[in-house]
């Protein structure tokens, strides 16, 4: 198999040299092994070991590889090199502040699903094997569980950028529902008191850019129309 | 202190309901009102006026305009949360708008009650 050589244009800052970010041109040749946009910047890394980004499992589990690509948010690992326009445009998740090239600073997307406690609250004493659930309301937790924390949805959330302090964003709302939803769970009030708020949870305008980006494949635009409803049905 | 973020202001399902019942019953108004107007016998002004001289008329539509200036208060309000930051500022523009908002149901009031 022939060579390729691809072109990038990747924004690059170091903080401490660069008094402004700038986007650097740059083109690397390819293994034929070279599949996804990852290997391909993996390459890259060893003509100009100065790049920084974050990656580690290489195959969209860990969440840590997300990056503007072309426009548009997603995990390096999991997107085809080949079906990319070229010039690759790389930038790094908009919305949040950027620590070095590729890495973005990720507190306050933290701070905000820190915020929706995501964890079980169970009071009961626990069981001495496990709680456990039907098949019926264990398949409630489907579409809900497999998020990764890439957060490339609530750094594509117009809402999140205007409010990151103040709205939750779709990754933290996807995480409460999903222990709204989990039939284990006791706080379910407390919860919903938490997101009774016109900033936390109603700054979502319905606008999708969530679902359209998730690698996941996941909704979070139902999930959060799922803690209205609820919200509806306790208040009516 | 500055760095504290308060939220947890209890209105925000309240808001996002009217929100939509407003829209609902301005949808089902502009479609009642449409028959209406269409079903005129003529477009005089002795045929409009004789058509909101009917109280039910006027009262459904001063319901309307509560309903599409409630309506507003809500948009205007989310475009104010959005964007503007300072909490002052917000506050001032979220008294302009309501002070708007209400003098306009008032005149609407009045016209309504005119003809
Ligand atoms: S919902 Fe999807 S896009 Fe958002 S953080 Fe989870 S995996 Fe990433
Ligand atoms: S649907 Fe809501 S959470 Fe998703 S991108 Fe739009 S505003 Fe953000
Ligand atoms: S490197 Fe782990 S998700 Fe891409």
């Amino acid at each position: 198999m022939s060579k390729r050589t691809v072109q990038f244009k990747i924004y690059r800052y170091d903080p401490d040299k660069d008094a402004q970010p700038y986007m650097q041109d740059i083109s690397v040749e390819l293994e034929a092994s070279d599949k996804k946009l990852l290997d391909a910047i993996v390459r890259l890394k060893t003509k100009d070991d100065s790049l920084s980004f974050r990656r580690s499992c290489r195959e969209g589990v860990c969440g840590s590889d997300a990056m503007n690509i072309n426009g548009k948010n997603g995990l390096a690992c999991l997107t085809d090199i080949d079906k990319l326009a070229q010039p690759i445009t790389l930038r790094p998740l908009p919305g949040l502040p950027v620590i070095r090239d590729l890495i973005v600073d990720m507190t306050q997307f933290f701070k905000q699903y820190h915020s929706i406690k995501p964890y079980l609250v169970n009071n009961d004493p626990a069981p001495e094997r496990e709680r456990l659930q039907t098949p019926e309301d264990r398949e409630e937790l489907n579409g809900l569980y497999e998020c990764i924390l890439c957060a490339c949805c609530s750094t594509s959330c117009p809402s999140f950028w205007w409010n990151p302090d103040k709205f939750v964003g779709p990754a933290g709302l996807l995480a409460a529902y999903r222990f709204l939803a989990d039939t284990r769970d006791q706080a379910t009030n407390e919860r919903l008191d938490n997101l009774e708020d016109p900033y936390r949870l109603f700054r979502c305008h319905t606008i999708m850019n969530c679902v359209d980006v998730c690698p996941k494949s996941l909704n979070p635009t139902r999930a959060i129309g799922k803690i209205k409803d609820m919200m509806v049905r306790r208040a009516v | 202190m500055v760095n504290r973020h308060v939220v947890g202001a209890h209105y925000g399902l309240r808001d996002w309901i009217a929100q939509r019942a407003t829209a609902l019953f301005m949808a089902i108004y502009t479609v009642i009102f449409g028959i209406c107007a269409l079903t005129l016998p003529e477009l005089s002004y002795d045929a409009w006026s004789g058509l909101f001289s009917n109280g039910l008329m006027k009262f459904a539509t001063f319901l309307f305009f509560l309903s599409l200036f409630f309506h507003a208060w809500i948009g205007i309000r989310d475009i104010w949360m959005d964007y503007v930051k300072p909490a002052g500022l917000r506050l001032v523009l979220h008294l302009i708008t309501i002070f708007l908002l209400v003098g306009y149901a008032g005149w609407a009031a009045q016209i309504l009650w005119r003809l």
